[in-house]
């Protein structure tokens, strides 16, 4: 299993918002570049541990977060 | 010095807003949404700070749903020129600022009838004034929340009421509101809310928005500038998604920086303790400025039913000689005139001469109140320069 996942937004703003959600519930995001095979909607995605993708994206959608999508991070 | 013109633009600023404004140019600098550099990300987060900072205010849950441009004139722009096509029919007030009205005169030479509701002498009204202007084309209704010549709240509430009755967009003008009176998106029936950041919200010039409801949808009203947002790089359409959708091109970040801060800080301190506060200086206007032989005082006459604004007259005297008299003899500041508002003063009864306009802010003493109405005295006993 990969290491970290990468959380895939539509804009810089939802990049943000997300980080602020997350780390409000202690959770290690990180906002990096979008890796480029993985998409371009936005400049940046956030990264979070790979083990963490569910309670991520369920902490994200009860925020009212907009995602594109949660995908592994293989480097 | 005294002044008294925050109407226009509040001063001074808490600290915090300076201090958020320099660390902004000197530890930050960046645009935000461009590029994914720390520096970059840092300015998003000052946007977005403000952006929640914002939302909290007027009582949304996505503050992915506050816009921001430049002032609150752009705002109302961006949603009188997207909304109204030609056919449409548009209702406003006898209340309002040129912000409304001009582009709504604009509009009108494009075929989109406009109707004036009539306020009472004193810039009042009830929501059944403009019922009596609906007609099945009315696609808008857009309304003042408190006029910036007088003060005089109008009932947003209970028009927001009506409007959704009806299933009409309802726009408010807050820029004379928004941290200076209660108001909550949801509660108050708003579909769309323009707010400046420069006045009683006590943040820098160059910052306003648009707070648009969750039940509102974006896609029925167009982006008024279109351009570069960071986001669907490869589109040469403007995307779709908010905040993207109506913030095309590098924002003002220096001023959202200062906005941030004074949102957090009117939030901290308590928009409610400054309505005490301004209530019981524009009472203390209203008397004093009253009891003046000769001198008039415009709108409700009542600082509850009106914001921190006093308009007034002096028989014999020009508007325009008592504010040069304040500012060269007194050291007190203020607004004469129009203020950019001349359908307001025909409702009124003070045009074309105008009246004086006081505006004190959250800062401003008692005191200094009390200087203000014997300056204006001493000008109505003993003439302009006496």
């Amino acid at each position: 299993m990969a290491e970290f996942a990468v959380i895939l937004v539509y804009t810089t703003t939802d990049a943000i918002f997300a980080e602020r959600v997350l780390r409000r519930a202690d959770l290690a995001a990180k906002l990096i570049p979008t890796p480029r095979h993985l998409g371009s909607d936005c400049g940046s995605a956030v990264r979070i541990p790979a083990s963490e993708s569910e309670r991520c994206e369920e902490l994200l959608r009860t925020a009212g977060v907009s995602l594109s999508r949660i995908v592994p991070l293989n480097t | 010095m005294l002044y008294l013109d925050h109407a226009s633009t509040s001063w001074p600023k808490p600290d915090c807003v300076h201090e958020a404004i320099l660390r902004y140019l000197r530890d930050v600098g960046a645009s935000p949404g461009r590029s994914a550099h720390r520096l970059s990300l840092e300015a998003e987060r000052i946007r977005f700070d403000a952006r929640e900072a914002v939302a909290e205010l007027v009582g949304m849950k996505d503050p992915m749903r506050v816009v921001f441009t430049c002032n609150a004139t752009t705002a109302i722009n961006l949603v009188l020129r997207g909304l109204l096509t030609p056919g449409c029919h548009a209702i406003t007030t006898g209340m309002e600022h040129n912000a409304v009205l001009r582009p709504l005169r604009t509009l009108e030479a494009k075929g989109i009838a406009v109707s004036i509701a009539g306020c009472r002498a004193d810039g009042s009204m009830d929501a059944a004034a403009i019922e009596q202007h609906i007609r099945p084309e009315t696609k808008l209704i857009v309304a003042n929340h408190a006029s910036n010549v007088c003060g005089t709240v109008l009932p947003v509430r209970e028009i927001g009421e009506l409007a959704r009755r009806h299933g009409i967009t309802f726009l408010v003008d807050a820029a004379q509101t928004v941290g200076a009176w209660p108001i909550d998106l949801h509660h108050d029936n708003i579909d769309l809310l323009a707010f400046t950041g420069h006045k009683a919200l006590l943040g820098p010039t160059g910052t306003g928005g648009l707070a648009i409801d969750d039940d509102f949808a974006v896609t029925s009203l167009p982006a008024l500038i279109s351009g570069g947002t960071g986001s669907r790089s490869e589109e040469e359409i403007q995307p779709d998604m908010l905040p993207d959708k109506y913030e095309a091109g590098t924002p003002n970040i220096m001023g959202l920086a200062g906005l941030a801060a004074s949102v957090r800080y009117l939030i901290e301190y308590g928009v409610d303790e400054i309505i005490e506060h301004e209530r019981l200086l524009t009472r203390r206007l209203i008397d004093g400025l009253g009891d003046i032989a000769g001198v008039r005082v415009v709108g409700p006459g009542d600082a509850q039913r009106q914001t921190a604004v006093v308009s007034f007259t002096v028989d014999g005297l020009a508007c325009s000689e008592i504010a040069r008299a304040l500012d060269e003899n007194h050291e007190i500041m203020c607004r004469p005139g129009l203020h950019c508002a001349p359908r307001a003063h025909r409702t009124l009864g003070t045009y074309p001469d105008g009246t004086v306009r006081f505006a004190p802010g959250p800062f401003t003493q008692e005191e200094e109140i009390d200087l203000a109405i014997e300056a204006v005295s001493s000008i109505a006993r003993r003439g302009i320069d006496g």
